[in-house]
């Protein structure tokens, strides 16, 4: 059984100028044990359909799906509060923002620690030694005295680190991470991917990495999804998208990579778009 | 065009340039509207416009007026009206709703002449600290804190004190006491704008520091200045009311809503229509205004995050 | 015959961080000691991480904020900002292009405006003149008549960016510093900019100083490579050395933590982790 399966997906939202139509009928499924990565760009809604999955989308947002089932659990039939348990515990999500997403006014060590006495209901000495427990995961030096750093304190990777291991805390079924690495100079970037992977093997959880950066889909993904104004392009395993892909757009996409530059132009997208498929209707609209 | 690709697509949804404005305006109002006290406080405050504008065809006497058959006259519902009063007369027998109507006039001036002083001479100094820093920043800036450091209604006395009653003075205190706030809130805004890419970008294209001021940053600095002179203009009538009704701003027979206020001290007890109706008037415009001032900021705040 | 455009000679900035309360005062070293050398329609790449003194680099060379110490030539000409003003001359040969197209254009200028400013300022040129230079200068970079009169935010990333390399271009400046222009920029619209970039280079033999952190552009774009590190050029080199055979163990850091997007590399990651 897929441990994240969402049918027809469509997100909606409304604005000064009509609706907005994110997300428009995307599939997906993610198996346990499983990276997946959706990889497009700016305004091609790969970031909103997870939102939705979080239920973390502002009310001027509307969300429909045919389904959206969590490890056999049909979200879209729980009521908030129930929806709540299984968000933040069973599903966690990191953002690309490391320092933004940490609350300035508390030490990393609180900020640990509540999600492990709102979600697991431990008590004092053992949410401490689990939050070090964490750190040391995470891969943070003298973790008992980080704890009690303010975020500024500590620098983007380091922020991200701790972000992951709130991530990790109440050993979460399904990881969302969207764009972690974008915010990061590229030797952080190699070591945060690596903590990742390494964490999503060590534990068994499914992994989603929301990226626009075809090396980190490379680097880390199992299966991609190429997502494009809100539809879905192509989905493959990790290889053959790179080796063969499909669709015209994600071949663009691979040859605007300045290091499959041939001759002294890069192809452009717009060079290869669009395929006369139904999709490209859509995405000229 | 031909190789823009996703570019194109975005672009060919843009709208055509003479639409632009509309469109913007547009925008503006969407955001603004939501705010339906906002609406309905324009809607007053336009109202009032208009009242001023036209008081000598509305009101149905002369301000000036004395009616001596007619002291202390109640409202024309109440027993002992008169439907020639509509909302009675004061002691020495003047139409309360002349008065009001021409009122209107005064207060409406004393918000627009004090807010455009206040913001004037604060943008100004605001711009000056902000831009420079420095030596030229700290002695603006301390001077700003030393008179905010007063009470400002106490302030405003002791210079209506110093200069003399009556309403150009007073308008004169009170742009006084409220242009600080102007200042800070440019001085601000002009610092969070001065390291913007835009600003360094125009430096490196060769634009002088006037030019730099006044051309590049103050522009962008107008959204939060409009709120805060709507909110200013509120606060100008009240204080305006509160020295008129200390015996410090208009004169009488001035029909101002604060003089008349004082004026009407002593028969508080006999007579409640003397009192409540200027009162009510001030009440109705400050907080018609203020709503106009939550709308707005609500309107231009998005705007600001968005750019 | 080549000539060199640009020459900065151990160039040194200082940043003095004034006492708190209870800190003394303190110095930082953002640029220490930084030599190159730019000939006329080459590209120099400066690679680095956030924090290693490219930007700073980046607004001493384009005259912005004045070095601490150390000489720096533009055509030939020694330039020092902060003895001596800055002639018209000298402000017109330096122009720049920064990384975020939506923090460099005036949200209240209209496109016209944001490419006219240059010339009204420098230049005894006309209205109906500038109008002309500046429509010319859109067809250059890619857009139309029709983006005259529009205001900024009415643009996408990708043409925002088009707009700025347009307003540096508009005093026909023999230099151009960009701070990583693509970096915040769609794949496919960073290939678009990036061509662009190289063909305005082909027409007007324009000499760019390149400021990245990505090592993929910059092997595409560049024709010589400086590595900086905490301040100091770790590497320097033209670029089939730099990237053939780098010196520096912080240079094989970076292309050791660089992403590889080729099958043979995803082959290799999924053996590796089949094998586990």
């Amino acid at each position: 059984m897929s441990l994240l399966e969402i049918k027809n997906l469509t997100v909606s939202f409304d604005t000064a100028a009509g609706p907005f139509m994110a997300v428009q009928g995307i599939d997906l499924s993610v198996e346990p044990r499983e990276v997946l990565a959706i990889v497009g760009e700016s305004g091609s809604g790969k970031s909103v359909s997870m939102l939705a999955v979080m239920g973390l989308l502002p009310n001027t947002a509307t969300v429909k799906a045919d389904r959206m089932a969590f490890d056999g659990v049909d979200l879209l039939k729980l009521s908030p509060s129930e929806r709540r348990k299984i968000v933040g515990k069973d599903i966690s999500m990191i953002f690309q923002e490391p320092i933004a997403s940490l609350n300035p006014c508390f030490t990393v060590g609180f900020q640990i620690e509540e999600v492990l006495r709102f979600h697991m209901g431990m008590d004092r000495a053992q949410r401490r030694a689990r939050a070090i427990e964490l750190m040391k995961l995470v891969g943070i030096a003298d973790p008992e005295e980080r704890l009690s750093s303010f975020p500024h304190q500590m620098s983007g990777g380091q922020c991200q680190r701790v972000m992951i291991a709130i991530a990790i805390a109440c050993n979460p079924k399904l990881l969302i991470a969207d764009e972690p690495t974008t915010a990061l100079d590229v030797t952080i970037q190699k070591q945060i991917l690596d903590l990742l992977v390494s964490l999503q093997a060590k534990y068994g959880m499914g992994l989603i990495m929301i990226t626009h950066n075809m090396g980190v889909v490379a680097e880390t993904a199992d299966r991609v999804i190429v997502q494009y104004k809100g539809r879905k392009m192509e989905e493959a395993d990790v290889l053959s998208l790179f080796e063969s892909p499909k669709s015209n757009y994600t071949r663009a996409l691979l040859s605007a990579l300045p290091e499959n530059a041939v001759g002294d132009r890069l192809p452009t997208v717009s060079d290869m778009l669009f395929e006369p498929a139904p999709s490209a209707a859509g995405a000229s609209a | 065009m031909t190789n823009e690709g996703p570019a194109a697509i975005e672009a060919a949804t843009v709208v055509k340039p003479q639409d632009a404005r509309l469109q913007m305006f547009g925008e503006f109002w969407h955001y603004f509207s939501i705010n339906k006290g906002a609406v309905i406080g324009l809607f007053v405050f336009a109202l009032l416009i208009l009242i001023a504008i036209f008081a000598p065809l509305l009101a149905p006497h002369s301000p000036d007026d004395q009616f001596r058959d007619f002291f202390l006259t109640p409202p024309a519902w109440q027993t002992g009206g008169n439907a020639q009063f509509l909302l009675g007369t004061d002691a020495v027998g003047r139409d309360m709703l002349s008065r009001l109507i021409y009122g209107s006039r005064f207060s409406l001036a004393i918000g627009f002449v004090v807010v455009t002083t206040a913001l004037i001479s604060g943008v100004i100094l605001g711009l000056l600290a902000g831009y420079c820093r420095g030596w030229v920043d700290t002695l603006i800036m301390r001077i700003m804190d030393i008179i905010l450091a007063f009470p400002s209604l106490l302030l405003a006395l002791v210079l209506v004190a110093v200069l003399g009653p009556g309403l150009v003075n007073a308008m004169i205190a009170i742009a006084f006491v409220l242009q600080p706030h102007f200042a800070r809130l440019t001085r601000a805004a002009v610092m969070a704008e001065k390291t913007r890419e835009y600003v360094v970008s125009a430096k490196v294209a060769g634009a002088s520091h006037l030019r730099l001021m006044m051309v590049t940053i103050l522009p962008n600095c107008i959204a939060p200045l409009i709120v805060q002179a709507t909110l200013s203009f509120s606060n100008a009538i009240l204080e305006a009311a509160a020295l008129g009704f200390l015996g410090m701003g208009a004169q009488p027979p001035t029909p101002e809503w604060g003089t008349m206020l004082a004026e009407a001290r002593e028969f508080i007890l006999r007579a409640w229509w003397v009192v409540t109706f200027p009162g009510l008037a001030i009440l109705i415009t400050v907080f018609a205004i203020n709503l106009i001032g939550d709308g707005l900021r609500d309107a231009l705040d998005p705007k600001l995050k968005r750019s | 015959m080549s000539t060199t455009v640009l020459e900065g000679k151990n160039i040194v900035r200082d940043y003095h961080i004034g006492g708190g309360l209870f800190t003394g005062p303190r110095t930082v070293h953002a640029v220490k000691g930084v030599s190159f050398t730019v000939d006329k329609g080459k590209t120099l790449a400066i690679v680095g991480e956030s924090g290693c003194g490219k930007s700073t680099l980046a607004r001493i060379i384009t005259l912005i904020d004045p070095a601490t110490s150390g000489e720096l030539f533009i055509d030939g000409n020694k330039v020092d900002i902060a003895k001596g003003g800055l002639t018209r001359e000298m402000r017109r040969k330096v122009q720049i292009v920064f990384q975020n197209p939506y923090g460099s254009l005036n949200p209240r200028q209209k496109i016209g405006d944001v490419l006219g400013e240059p010339l009204l300022i420098n230049t005894d040129r006309s209205a109906a003149e500038r109008r002309d230079l500046a429509m010319q200068m859109l067809k250059k970079v890619g857009l139309g008549h029709e983006h005259y009169n529009r205001y900024p935010h009415m643009f996408s990333g990708g043409q925002r960016q088009r707009i700025a390399i347009a307003r540096a271009l508009m005093l026909n400046p023999s230099l151009l510093v960009l701070d990583e222009p693509v970096s915040a920029l769609d794949l496919s619209v960073q290939a678009q900019v990036l061509n662009l970039l190289a063909d305005l280079q082909d027409e007007f033999q324009l000499t760019y100083v390149f400021i990245s952190h990505d090592l993929s552009v910059v092997r595409y774009i560049a024709d010589d490579v400086m590595v900086m590190y905490f301040g100091e050029a770790v590497e320097y080199g033209s670029r089939d050395e730099v990237f053939a055979d780098p010196k520096h163990s912080y240079t094989r850091t970076l292309f050791a933590a660089t992403p590889r997007a080729d099958v043979a590399s995803i082959k290799a990651r999924l053996a590796k982790k089949k094998a586990a």
